[in-house]
């Protein structure tokens, strides 16, 4: 009896040893499937001439395509207006989505609802769809060929979403923190300002850096509405990298503009990590 | 004194104020969504072109007869149909299995999580970049692990061969993508309160069995939320097959053709009426799967 | 100078109705309490009282002025919530502060204010911590002071002591006594717990379902219930009741008779107005509780000094004097 026991409990152990196991090589294998691509496009940016042939995975550390990167002014000057474009349309939407979802979130009023639906609505308007309109809108403005365009444009898919994302985080505030305000003397503006607002850091946070990342990485509009080389931005910038002939293709300069472009952008990405993940999964599963 | 009727000047006050504070975020939509989708609408039953859309005739139903009389229209809505289903599919198979193993309880499960946000935050252009430099004929890496394996004799030439090529950008869809499912998925497995798995547990409810009848179940809401909005992302994808395969007629989406139409072939009624059929293929879209989830809602809450 | 007066107050969501027609009369410095069962209004009917949320029809005036249509700051009105509902960013100092801040007032005259009351409350040694690291009860004096810093009319209590353990909870109640003799300023305070009411309340409103059951002394309200609800629900055990059929005689056409646990005694079985058999005994140290079927799932609770002696199972004889009896008609209401 006991030392059946004993053999039944070895079993189990065993068994649970072999799903341990298991486990572990179907992590390794997703790791492998999501990072190593990555992996080796900092391996590739890191080899010039015909060492970018090599299959060997040890990084070797030749900076010349990084060199000649940084003293391309078209590449450094892309990385400028994608700062400004990105910078501009986050801080726009923030501002602008923080006051209406005070209103959505913390008002009552009549509409509210069909307000929210049109909100929701724009967010599945194809880009295409306004496309004719929205370039219609942007020589009207002046801005064809400026970075100003982009800023204008990247609103449509930044505003709904931030306006969702911050509805959702700011009706988690208790009733009784604004009615305390407002017995306080505090005017909307001030109970938003003063009271909630400081509150919002980290929505905030990951709203503003998941906008950033929207507009950072958007290609579409941003091929479309600029012309010259100097006012793209960094998509396209990359998109546009070409070799001296048909047949050289850029490989090692744009493997290393690509690590350029993604590096702060993944630093943020993981230091954000939790916070990204609660805003994104704040305006789906709530919503 | 007689009972006041609701008139409310402190109701109007915060009515008011709602509007107030709602105002710049409306004034913004109408300007960038609302009035260029109007004249989306609008150019497409003109003869408008690019360069001076000020001097334009309406030509009624014209442009939309025409573009349905155009194979390459067609083949677009093949392509982005295709793409979309079979990318869509393969995302969330993939999403549930990797967000079940994310599920357990591993060490280091908060780097694990991060280190996947990676393919979904870079930008379409470098992880396209990437893939194709890693599919590259010659001297890709694929293919050398391919002939270094012996299963095959000559590198495959992926984005250049026309039956792989819709292929390729599938599997490059699914490598950005499937993070975002994982994350929605985990997210919806982290609200299934832990008893029930134990309870089945001690009841010696087999493995899969508890997946079956008690995972999925209470995942379908995230699961649906997730494919929606997935799925409407790809029915107007463009960047990905532009930039692997520019014009291809085999991996032209329908995103491209109306493009193609607006800016290459500066048609601006022609593209409008493209961009119009864009807009309301995922707007049927949209509402099909949103009555598929308010439908599976109501039958799961009779049940 | 601050009475308060609710006439025909109404208020609905939609088409609910959360607060039916309500009159209501406070005097200047009255303590009044508001009880009823949870969901009853007690919290609407507070903050229709403060402005925080506007009445769907109805008149509200405070110290003899129309405040219907007042801003709830302009009411001369302070809220005491159960959360506390401190502002979490903000040092304790700042958020008893804040309202002068808000108001525009100089930053020495502030200062000096809020030491004042942060002495009086006994938390001067905490004005520079956050909410956060304040116990319970700290942090409920610091909601007071909040309250008491605008030197408001009236004050209204939410709940405030629900979430705090039994001892500070005492301890508390002590405190806001003091504090209504101390200011004698008019307070409205809404609990589910029946010593609170009891012991702080010049009057008692009990509400039920949007309506005033009965408004009185606590006394007025235990000796005197209005109808069979107020009976039930004020007194801890409450008040048993039984179909007047099953009294026969004694009951005098009532349709409901009721006797409150603590107006029973155990009698020889030829004394006894009614007779059933001991289901339960509960000894609580200074009292027993014990729990009589005197009829198919009609159980009473009777409260004893003593130990009554009695088995589990044992027919035990009830019996009152004639005044404890209470006798209801068919609408509730209590009769003669
Ligand atoms: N903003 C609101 N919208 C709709 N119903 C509400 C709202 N606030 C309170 N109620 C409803 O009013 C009723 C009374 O609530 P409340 O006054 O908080 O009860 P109490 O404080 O007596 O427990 C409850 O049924 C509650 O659901
Ligand atoms: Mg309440």
């Amino acid at each position: 009896m006991t030392i059946a026991a004993r053999r039944s409990s070895a079993r189990y152990r065993w068994q649970r040893r072999a799903r341990g196991f298991g486990l572990f090589v179907l992590l390794l294998l997703v790791l492998v499937y999501t990072l190593f691509p990555y992996y080796w496009a900092i391996v590739s940016s890191l080899r010039s001439g015909s060492a970018l042939f090599s299959t060997s995975l040890v990084p070797s550390f030749d900076l010349t395509h990084y060199m000649a990167l940084l003293q391309d002014p078209v590449f450094t000057g892309s990385i400028v207006n994608s700062l400004i474009v990105a910078g501009s349309t986050t801080l726009i939407s923030l501002a602008v989505a923080v006051a209406a979802a005070y209103a959505l979130g913390r008002l009552t009023f009549g509409g509210k609802k069909l307000m929210l639906m049109a909100i929701l609505v724009v967010s599945i308007f194809p880009q295409i769809a306004v496309m004719s309109g929205m370039f219609e809108l942007v020589r009207w403005f002046g801005l064809y060929n400026r970075i100003g365009s982009l800023i204008l444009a990247y609103l449509i898919f930044t505003v709904p979403f931030t306006v969702w994302v911050l509805t959702s985080f700011m009706r988690e505030f208790p009733r009784e923190l604004e009615e305390a305000a407002i017995m306080d003397g505090c005017s909307h503006w001030r109970i938003l300002t003063r009271v909630l607002l400081p509150l919002m850091g980290p929505a905030l946070a990951s709203t503003g850096l998941l906008a950033f990342i929207l507009a950072w990485n958007e290609f579409l509009f941003a091929l479309t509405f600029i012309l010259s080389d100097e006012n793209r931005t960094v998509p396209v910038a990359i998109g546009l990298i070409s070799g001296n002939s048909r047949y050289e293709y850029p490989f090692g300069p744009v493997m290393a503009a690509s690590i350029v472009v993604t590096l702060p952008l993944l630093a943020l990405v993981l230091f954000f990590q939790r916070r990204i993940v609660s805003g994104l999964t704040a305006g789906a599963i709530k919503g | 004194m007689t009972p006041k009727p609701a008139s409310g000047s402190l109701q109007r006050k915060e009515v008011f104020a709602a509007w107030i504070f709602l105002a710049p975020a409306l004034i913004a939509l109408l300007l960038v969504a609302f009035w260029p989708l109007a004249r989306t609408f609008y150019f497409s039953f003109t003869n408008a072109t690019l360069d001076d859309p000020s001097i334009y005739d309406f030509i009624g139903w014209l442009n939309f007869t025409e573009i349905a009389r155009d194979a390459q229209w067609w083949r677009a809505v093949g392509n982005t149909v295709l793409f979309t289903i079979v990318s869509v599919v393969l995302e969330t198979l993939l999403g549930l299995g990797i967000a079940l193993l994310l599920n357990q309880a591993l060490p280091g499960r908060g780097a694990l999580r991060a280190a996947i946000l990676i393919p979904w935050s870079i930008p379409v252009v470098v992880s396209a970049k990437i893939w194709e430099w890693m599919l590259h004929d010659q001297f890709g890496i694929i293919n050398n692990l391919l002939i270094g394996l012996g299963l095959v004799e000559h590198g495959i030439a992926w984005t250049a061969t026309p039956s792989l090529v819709l292929g390729v950008v599938i599997f490059i869809d699914v490598w950005i993508t499937t993070p975002f499912m994982v994350l929605l998925i985990l997210a919806g497995l982290q609200t299934i309160p832990e008893e029930i798995h134990e309870a089945a547990l001690v009841d010696g409810v087999p493995s899969w069995k508890r997946f079956w009848s008690i995972t999925l179940p209470m995942l379908r809401p995230a699961i649906g939320v997730a494919v929606l909005f997935r799925a409407l992302d790809a029915m107007r994808m463009f960047d990905l097959s532009y930039i692997l395969a520019g014009n291809n007629e085999r991996t032209m989406t329908i995103s491209i053709y109306a493009r193609n139409q607006l800016i290459s072939f500066q048609e601006t009624g022609l593209g409008s009426a493209a961009s119009t059929w864009v807009f309301f293929v995922i707007a049927l879209v949209a509402v099909l799967i949103i009555g598929a989830l308010r439908l599976d809602r109501s039958t799961t809450a009779g049940r | 100078m601050a009475s308060v007066s609710l006439n025909q107050v109404s208020k609905s969501y939609g088409a609910v109705d959360i607060i039916r027609a309500v009159d209501l009369a406070i005097a200047d410095g009255e303590f009044v309490v508001f009880v009823g069962p949870s969901g009853c209004g007690k919290s609407t009917l507070l903050r229709l009282i403060a402005g925080l949320v506007p009445v769907s029809s109805g008149d509200i005036s405070i110290a003899d002025e129309d405040m219907t249509e007042v801003p709830a700051s302009k009411r001369g009105i302070a809220i005491v919530f159960q959360s506390y509902a401190l502002y979490p960013h903000m040092t304790i100092a700042r958020n008893i502060g804040f309202a002068l801040e808000t108001s525009g007032l100089g930053k020495p005259e502030i200062k000096a204010k809020v030491t004042d009351i942060a002495r009086m409350l006994k938390i001067d040694h905490l004005l520079g911590r956050y909410p956060r690291q304040l116990s319970g009860g700290q942090r409920q004096r610091v909601a007071i002071g909040r309250a008491l810093v605008r030197q408001p009319k009236v004050f209204l209590f939410d709940e405030p002591l629900s979430n705090l353990d039994t001892d500070l909870r005492a301890e508390m109640r002590v405190e806001i006594a003091r504090l209504h003799e101390e200011l004698g300023t008019t307070m409205v305070y809404v609990t589910h717990d029946q010593i609170e009411a009891m012991t702080l309340a010049d009057r008692i409103v009990v509400l039920n379902e949007g309506r005033i059951e009965q408004i009185g002394t606590p006394q007025e309200l235990y000796r005197q219930p209005a109808n069979q609800f107020v009976a039930g629900f004020i007194g801890s055990p409450r008040m048993n009741f039984v179909a007047g059929a099953l009294l026969g005689e004694k009951a005098r056409g009532a349709t409901t008779l009721g006797v409150r646990p603590e107006a029973i005694r155990l009698v020889p079985a030829e004394e006894a107005h009614v007779s059933g058999t001991l289901l339960r005994l509960e000894d609580l140290g200074h009292e027993h509780l014990a729990y009589v079927e005197i009829a198919r799932d009609i159980t009473w609770t009777v409260r004893l000094a003593a130990h009554p002696d009695r088995e589990r199972g044992a027919m035990v004889g009830l019996g009152w004097a004639e005044e404890a009896l209470y006798r209801f008609g068919t609408d509730g209401r209590a009769v003669a």
